[in-house]
């Protein structure tokens, strides 16, 4: 370091150079500030309205922050629509699609990944198909289905089209075609059976990518429309989606504070779940970077 | 090896055992592909064959159903009365399209800016990725409330304070549409960001760097180095964006249910009305079908982004 002698004083051209970048971040910073809260306004006006009282959500000009702050819209939610019950069903679908998903996944992906069979290659053409095919096209055959099983308003009427997905299996599949060979040499030298290893060696070392998989399962599920829409007639078998859906279209568009309050409780649970396995993902992607060094 | 002398014959010809070559493994193979090839059969391939079938009869339930050929088609496309509801969605299908190049402009000139190592930049991304993991469903009420007709509805009320006349937003047949799509756009550019920061940031440094000692400024630099390279990236985006605009329903369900006068029904949304709203089976699945033929050519046009994306690598 004693090589290189600093200038004393920093020439002029030096401070123009620093008064230019900051200019620069500061503009960066108004304009980003600037963006941000148009983006996030619905969001506040959500809020906002969720915690205000009948006389005030009419009120000509706006106001952002409620005079009195009403809880009780929350409470009123979950008295005027069978919400905890949506909220139930919800759950039941979204957590169970999400583990099945991963089971069935993993199994196809471990197939895909290490095994050699035959028609390997028209199977994963197969599989490689259904992504072509969407909800929408088929919808019409697939509600005549899940009737002919007499699964309508039922939970495995929501659950199992969903158990199978080829997006997943072909992410898991990438995971494991990363995974070392000689890993699975070693394993059959002990004796150790296929589920064994998938279970015990394979499913461990792909964790992150499965914990995404995983969230993705969750939200789409969570968030899913169309399906539960059609299947579902009996109040007590709608999901959170579609009790929102109902709730604001019965009640005569009135009662906003309360119609917020109810979509702050829907959209909330995939919004704080993202938050937490976000840090999951940064530490796992941290701990694997580590790994490869 | 070399010392061994075998004449020939001495040795059986060793059986080809398919069991040992292929049996047990393709076997278990199969095992482990089971569910989901049981799931994807019922509620995959049966359905999609199956739809092609509906579409040849006249089905409306509960009535029977009788073979026609075509003549669904025929009627969609020249039928005086079907003809124009049939048309009038596709031609929504497009306008409502017209919202994924907005969105892909927007969400490149956003991720630009966000594509910089200073404090805080997390939370900003943060910020814009927000609405794409909130509900549709959700989303689409606290929509309905901004785009409120009424002067206290918070879009109106800027108007007003701006002196400007008020709206009637998704109840006006001229804006029902373009407001479709800004709630979209606003809600699906988060998705758009994550993939273009992830595509700007693939872009090794050193390109811009030898650009830089050619004297490139920050124009010159975006079209000769971010611009070719994030080709695939940006076809990938518009190709994926396509795909689910085509398929979009529930903010049209829950704001608008078609209308006003049926300026917001799309093929997607046409379909559903056909067949669960006026148990028409045969008509809508031959409107699947339809949709399905465009879903396809899509999705080829998207695979091609996978030999593309080879290219550049």
């Amino acid at each position: 370091m004693s090589e290189i002698t600093l200038p004393a004083k920093s020439t002029r051209k030096d401070q123009t150079y620093r008064l230019q970048r900051w200019l620069g971040n500061a503009l960066w910073y108004t304009v980003l500030i600037i963006l941000m809260a148009t983006v996030i306004l619905p969001f506040i006006w959500m809020i906002s309205t969720s915690l205000k009282g009948v006389n005030e959500v009419f009120a000509y000009p706006p106001t952002w922050i409620p005079q009195v702050l009403h809880w009780e819209n929350y409470v009123e939610v979950w008295q005027e629509a069978p919400f905890a019950r949506y909220f139930l069903n919800s759950t039941i679908v979204a957590v169970v699609v999400t583990i099945g998903q991963l089971i069935s996944c993993s199994l196809a992906a471990f197939a895909f990944a290490r095994m050699n069979f035959k028609g390997k290659n028209f199977m994963f053409i197969l599989f490689l198909s259904t992504t072509m095919i969407s909800t929408q096209v088929t919808l019409v055959p697939s509600y005549l289905v899940l009737k002919q099983l007499d699964w309508l308003d039922t939970y495995q009427g929501l659950i199992v089209p969903f158990i199978a997905n080829a997006f997943g299996v072909f992410m898991i599949r990438q995971a494991f075609i990363a995974i070392p060979h000689e890993l699975e040499e070693a394993a059959k030298l002990d004796g150790c059976g296929r589920l064994r290893f998938l279970w015990q060696i394979m499913i461990p070392l792909t964790r992150p990518m499965l914990a995404s998989q995983a969230l993705f399962a969750f939200m789409g599920n969570w968030n899913s429309y169309l399906w539960p829409l059609i299947v579902t007639n009996r109040d007590d078998m709608r999901t959170l989606q579609i009790g929102l859906r109902y709730f604001v279209g019965s009640e005569g568009s009135t009662q906003w504070g309360v119609f917020m309050a109810a979509a702050v409780l829907v959209s909330v649970p995939v919004i704080l779940i993202y938050f937490l396995v976000q840090k999951t993902f940064v530490e796992s992607l941290a701990s694997t970077g580590l790994k490869d060094v | 090896m070399a010392g061994a002398v075998i004449a020939k014959g001495d040795l059986p010809k060793p059986k080809y055992n398919w069991w040992r070559h292929w049996g047990e493994e393709t076997f278990a193979a199969y095992a482990f592909l089971l569910p989901s090839l049981a799931i994807f059969a019922v509620f995959t391939f049966f359905p999609a064959i199956f739809s092609i079938v509906v579409s040849l009869f006249r089905w409306n339930m509960p009535m029977k159903a009788a073979f026609i050929g075509f003549q669904n088609y025929v009627t969609l496309f020249t039928n005086p009365i079907e003809s124009q509801a049939f048309l009038q969605s596709v031609l929504n299908t497009f306008y409502f399209a017209l919202g994924v190049p907005l969105n892909l402009i927007i969400s490149l000139l956003l991720a630009l800016l966000l594509n910089r190592k200073l404090p805080g930049v997390g939370i900003f991304r943060t910020a814009f990725f927000l609405p794409t993991i909130t509900s549709m469903t959700a989303v689409s009420v606290v929509w309905m409330w901004l785009y409120h007709p009424a002067q206290y509805g918070l879009f109106n009320s800027i108007l007003s304070s701006l002196g400007l006349p008020i709206q009637m937003w998704i109840r006006d047949p001229i804006l029902a549409m373009p407001c479709l799509i800004v709630m979209g756009v606003w809600h699906g550019m988060g998705y758009n960001i994550i993939i273009f920061l992830a595509g700007l940031q693939s872009i090794p440094h050193v390109l811009y760097e030898a650009a830089e000692i050619d004297g490139a400024n920050a124009v010159d630099k975006f079209r000769a180095v971010t611009w070719p390279l994030l080709g695939p990236t940006l076809f990938y985006v518009l190709t994926v964006g396509m795909i689910n605009s085509l398929q979009a329903f529930t903010e049209i369900d829950v704001m608008t249910q078609g209308g006003p006068l049926g300026a917001t029904t799309t093929m997607a949304y046409y379909l559903y009305q056909q067949a669960f709203q006026d148990f028409r089976m045969g008509q809508a699945s031959a409107v699947a079908v339809l949709l399905f033929v465009m879903l396809l050519v899509l999705t080829l046009l998207q695979f091609r982004y996978v030999d593309r994306k080879v290219y550049y690598e």
